[in-house]
């Protein structure tokens, strides 16, 4: 099977998330070392770098699982340093996250995962409505069978789509994927990624994707980025990067 | 010199879990009066630790109350003071057998239960999970668990200590031919406020610190599934640390007011 890029250039000059200087460290070791990034409104920009160069610290950070040392966020035009944690939750409604091992609440079944997000930040809703915008979100990974399983009945792939519908089901303004396709077999990977693309062609959202598989990152950016060594080291779109010369970033194509 | 050192580094370490420990709870004190109020989240946890928990601390208080009394009714037998065997058994067993017991067995069930789940959910990203979708974890899990166990250790408790009363009077029955009517009749002559009223109290404590130990572990739990084991299994130690501790405390405090 053979993907190939079907993302229209939907970006604009809005940018909906800014990171300016970002600094993070564990005692000796400085993860972060003045990291800057925007992220503009319907795009899905790339992240990579080496494992341990701080990408899943850095969109911690963003947020705000993890304070950095120093450096601001600022997310849909709020400067999340100063937000209460209410305001904080507030924000984060409008914001998906896509974990890497995909953090199902294992005690609960899929329809209570999904519910779960929808019962405490929507007005309150009919037992109908609620399971009308369930089995919605479920439609869209294509899983409605699912709706009564318990996590551990399903396999990684489903898995990880079931989570995308958890974090789509409050119809969020940007999507954060934290390694989307790692740990699953090529073929899932890819239906992840048509799945991620399909997503953000019907819902006009932001995505910032966090990988290093580079098949992904062709598939799915609009613009890459490139962390070495704390900070940004090159950006560009994936033509760009991927015939480079510098060995660094050729590194990353290999 | 290097036991020295590595002696330096754990009662620091002891005592900075303390500190950490002790804002645990003082956040819990905080998230507890502070909206939203997760109604439904206490009332299955309350479900799962007292409904849960009644068969063991049935069975627990029942082998409690016939092993006590078979133990204690030789001793009284050649001192022919038999008669006194249900004064002496109920008020032994309101007073602190019961309390105690029941609180240890249910430090093993419930405050292990509490540092693995909350444990294994810290370490799967779960905690994380909930946090980004604009859930308070803390009060979503914390708070729910240390009150639930708060509030359902006096009920097992209570409950427990009434079934080792009955299993106290079924080895009365049949060793010494007395009703149940009559060995009743005697607990409850020979229990007064001042024996349950300050039992009872020490259960809320009791309770309180399975709850806290248990979320304490589970919430700041590391390394992986490793750290879950760790958590869940100090957990039980630390907490049954601190029921004799709280114990001690409390039976000091009764002695001054009576």
């Amino acid at each position: 099977m053979s993907i190939t890029n079907k993302i229209e250039n939907l970006k604009s000059d809005k940018a909906v998330l800014l990171v300016k200087d970002l600094y993070k460290g564990f005692g000796e070791n400085k993860v972060l070392n003045g990291f800057n990034l925007t992220l503009f409104e319907g795009e899905n920009l790339v992240l990579m770098g080496k494992s341990g160069s701080g990408k899943s610290v850095m969109i911690k950070c963003l947020v705000g699982l993890m304070h950095p040392d120093r450096g601001s966020v600022e997310l849909l035009g709020q400067d999340i340093a100063q937000l209460s944690l209410s305001e904080m939750n507030n924000l984060r409604t409008n914001i998906g996250f896509l974990f890497q091992g995909s953090a199902l609440y294992d005690s609960m079944t899929v329809r209570e995962n999904l519910e779960f997000p929808l019962r405490r930040h929507t007005k309150k809703l009919t037992e109908e409505e609620t399971d009308t915008l369930v089995m919605e979100a479920l439609e869209n990974v294509g899983l409605t069978h699912t709706v009564d399983w318990m996590p551990e009945e399903l396999s990684g792939g489903m898995q990880r789509r079931i989570a995308l519908a958890r974090a789509l089901i409050l119809k969020p303004k940007i999507i954060f994927y934290d390694e989307p396709t790692t740990g699953l077999d090529p073929i899932t990977a890819k239906e992840i990624i048509l799945l991620i693309l399909k997503i953000q062609e019907k819902f006009k959202t932001s995505s910032l994707i966090i990988t290093h598989d580079v098949d992904c990152a062709r598939v799915i950016s609009n613009r890459m980025l490139l962390l070495l060594d704390g900070i940004n080291y090159a950006e560009g779109t994936f033509k760009e990067l991927s015939i480079s010369e510098d060995p660094k970033i050729k590194a990353f194509f290999k | 010199m290097g036991d020295l050192f590595s002696l330096k580094q754990n009662i620091a370490s002891f005592f900075m879990e303390i500190g950490e420990m002790s804002f645990f709870s003082l956040r819990f004190f905080k998230e507890l009066f502070t909206k939203p109020f997760e109604f439904k989240e206490l009332l299955n946890q309350c479900y799962s630790m007292g409904n849960k928990s009644l068969l063991l601390v049935g069975v627990t208080g029942l082998i409690l109350g016939v092993v006590f009394t078979l133990q204690t009714r030789p001793t009284l037998l050649n001192f022919g003071a038999v008669a006194w065997m249900p004064s002496m058994i109920s008020i032994s067993i309101v007073r602190e057998i019961g309390p105690v017991i029941i609180a240890l067995i249910c430090a093993g069930r419930i405050g292990s239960s509490i540092g693995a789940e909350i444990g294994s959910m810290r370490v799967t990203e779960q905690i994380d999970a909930m946090e980004v979708s604009g859930t308070n974890p803390f009060k979503y899990l914390v708070v729910t668990r240390i009150l639930a166990a708060t509030l359902m250790l006096p009920i097992l408790v209570i409950f427990g200590d009434f079934i080792a009363l009955i299993g106290s009077a079924i080895v009365e029955n049949m060793k010494g031919s007395v009703s149940f009517v009559f060995y009743f009749n005697q607990v409850f002559q020979a229990l007064t406020f001042s024996d349950v009223f300050p039992a009872t109290i020490k259960t809320f404590f009791f309770g309180f610190a399975i709850g806290l130990v248990g979320c304490f572990k589970g919430y700041t739990s590391k390394k992986g599934t490793a750290g879950v084991g760790k958590a869940s299994n100090s957990a039980v130690v630390y907490t049954s640390m601190l029921l004799f501790i709280i114990d001690f405390i409390a039976v000091f405090v009764t002695d001054i007011f009576t």
